[in-house]
């Protein structure tokens, strides 16, 4: 159980989370939705522990975040972050050793060398567990980096899966996938929040979700209760239409036409003279 | 499989340029002589070797190749250790100032001896000028950890950039020595700045041995830490690796084996450049290999190039540095060239 206590986040004058309190139990899927700079991330970094709330406190399983040492926390959470840096050619099978590291301490046990066989096959990278980290796709990376953060929890029931966009650089198919194996996660006891972008995906398998809006808690319900035309209108600014799904009876979001006039960029836009597509004759 | 195979190759190098550097020299010791001085010297020989050459291995080659092992494979590690926590495939103990401070301290001491030490035994001297160079590196290492502390936290590029200060601080007073300093001084910086294992003892090798072998027992203890560094500070906080701590014990060890090798062999550049790269190259990046195979390899180069050094142009001996940045440079370049290529393609 994750228990987040009235949590600030503040950098100087900075306010970037007020006051979110909220919980999560075992064998929950919940979605973080939010635009952009909302403070999505921020609430990620803050409930991993990466980062102190200014005020307030995040507890897992009623223990403040801060009485764990950081080897008894990294048997309990994993993340998955938004943006990772790797520029050294570790080779895939490497890289998902790494996720282990909390589990042993000089040779990887039997049940490690399970838990990344098992994680590669689930996030589709076995074909790729000799190549260079360096020489894969986006996509791959991000699914080789998604498999890394699985097999840190594979084995540690009720653990905290954190994924901050997870399907960023991922195609459609991909996106399905990953979100579909958060949710089996959940499904076994972990709990899993994840910062979304697509809408669809949270309605689809999200338990709840919490909506973001300028640091604050916005809303924090079910699919159906959170995702109508007002709320998400609130959010995203956007105007959108709310059918339901006859066969999970999920909400589906579409967009109406962008109302966007192109002519409003007209005044920033650089004044360049140019007389139409030249064709020659 | 491979690791082991070039764990072997690089063992057996090693003993190839062990014997031939007890063989070579001024005096050329026959194999078989030297085999049965180290065996009677075991105690599995008891028939009657060459005094001559016992001496000469005994007192001069055994001591400075011992020497010359111990600064290769203390080069060749702290390199990959440093390399490890900047993530960055061309950081050596040179860029963040440690040799840079240890070379600065020794020079003073050689410049302002004629002043200060006037009446001290030269034996005095030489442990005045070691232990200096090995303050030295302790003390920019410290300077330029706290200069990049930033809210407890070491910040890689704030270290790059403190480095580059303190490396361009100690050039201006190292050349300043350089300018103050008289004709016999100023021969003794230049062949201490160029690196030479000339003043290999029994003495120096027991006074640097503890320096360099803990770090070298220690520092493949963090291979696990130093590969979840790759992933960024963050990421491996997440694994249960407490950075700050990392970085700290990394900047300690290397500064202990950097400063003890600076101090009784002056500057030997490349090295810690070049060794761990090549072990990348050839072995792949994991540092459980990295670590204890750049010692391995740092000691085997080393140990060759003090063996070019003394025979190259016999009787005349050439500072080791030259070797190993006329070696290393070609060497660092066609690597820059081939990555580049794998780049483009």
């Amino acid at each position: 159980m994750l228990t987040a206590i009235a949590i600030n986040y503040k950098i100087g004058k900075h306010c970037l989370l007020r006051d979110i309190s909220f919980q999560i139990r075992p064998g929950e899927l919940l979605a973080v939705l939010g635009a952009n700079g909302a403070g999505k991330s921020t609430l990620i970094n803050v409930l991993s522990g990466e980062k102190q709330p200014s005020s307030g406190a995040v507890l897992l399983f009623d223990r403040d975040l801060k009485k764990y040492t950081s080897q008894e926390l990294s048997k309990k959470r994993s993340i998955l972050q938004q943006h990772n840096s790797l520029h050294i050619s570790f080779s895939v099978k490497e890289i998902l050793l790494m996720g282990r590291y909390p589990h042993f301490r000089y040779r990887p046990n039997k049940s490690d060398l399970i838990a990344i066989a098992e994680a590669m096959e689930i996030c589709d990278v076995g074909h790729l567990a000799e190549r260079s980290y360096l020489s894969l796709s986006g996509g791959e990376q991000q699914r080789v980096q998604y498999a890394r953060v699985l097999c840190q929890i594979w084995d540690q029931p009720q653990s905290l899966l954190l994924l901050d966009e997870p399907v960023a650089a991922l195609d459609p198919q991909y996106q399905q996938q990953t979100i579909a194996i958060a949710k089996a996660f959940s499904q076994r006891g972990f709990m899993v929040i994840a910062v979304l972008h697509e809408i669809n995906l949270a309605s689809q398998y999200a338990d709840r979700i919490l909506m973001l809006k300028g640091g604050r808690k916005w809303l924090d319900g079910s699919p159906a209760e959170v995702l109508t035309p007002a709320h998400i209108y609130s959010i995203y600014n956007a105007e959108v239409d709310v059918i339901i799904n006859k066969q999970n009876l999920k909400p589906i979001v579409i967009p109406k036409q962008t109302n966007l006039d192109i002519s409003n960029f007209n005044s920033l836009l650089p004044s360049v003279a140019f007389s139409g597509v030249q064709v020659a004759t | 499989m491979k690791k082991f195979f070039l764990y072997c190759l690089m063992i057996s190098g090693l003993a190839i340029v062990i014997f031939f550097s007890l063989t070579w020299g001024a005096i050329k010791i026959p194999l078989h002589d030297v085999i049965s001085i180290l065996a009677k010297s075991i105690g599995c020989f008891n028939g009657v070797v060459d005094s001559t050459y016992e001496g000469v291995i005994y007192i001069i080659r055994f001591p400075r190749l011992l020497l010359g092992l111990l600064v290769g494979a203390a080069l060749g590690i702290s390199g990959a250790a440093i390399q490890g926590i900047f993530r960055n495939p061309l950081a050596e103990p040179s860029l963040i100032g440690i040799s840079a401070g240890a070379s600065l301290m020794a020079v003073i001491v050689i410049t302002l001896e004629a002043s200060i030490l006037v009446g001290l035994s030269d034996l005095f001297g030489y442990y005045l000028l070691a232990f200096s160079a090995f303050a030295g590196a302790g003390f920019v290492a410290f300077i330029v950890y706290s200069v990049a502390r930033i809210n407890g936290s070491a910040n890689v590029a704030t270290m790059l950039l403190a480095g580059i200060a303190i490396n361009a601080f100690a050039g201006a007073l190292t050349g300043l020595m350089t300018y103050l300093a008289n004709e016999q001084q100023l021969r003794t910086i230049t062949f201490w700045m160029l690196g030479s294992l000339g003043g290999a003892t029994w003495q120096t090798v027991w006074t640097v041995a503890p320096f360099i072998l803990v770090p070298l027992m220690l520092l493949p203890l963090l291979a696990k830490s130093l590969n979840a560094f790759a992933l960024g500070e963050a990421q491996a906080s997440m694994l249960g690796i407490q950075p700050n701590k990392v970085k700290l014990q990394v900047v300690v060890l290397a500064t202990m084996a950097v400063g003890a090798s600076v101090a009784v062999s002056g500057i030997i550049g490349f090295v810690g450049l070049l060794v761990p790269h090549i072990i990348r190259l050839i072995g792949g990046v994991d540092h459980k290999f990295v670590l204890p195979a750049s010692a391995l390899l740092g000691a085997l180069t080393l140990a060759l190039a003090d063996m070019l050094a003394r025979n190259l142009v016999a009787p005349i001996e050439l500072p080791i540095g030259v070797i190993t940045a006329l070696l290393g440079a070609p060497v660092f370049l066609y690597i820059l060239l081939k990555e580049k290529k794998k780049v483009l393609h």
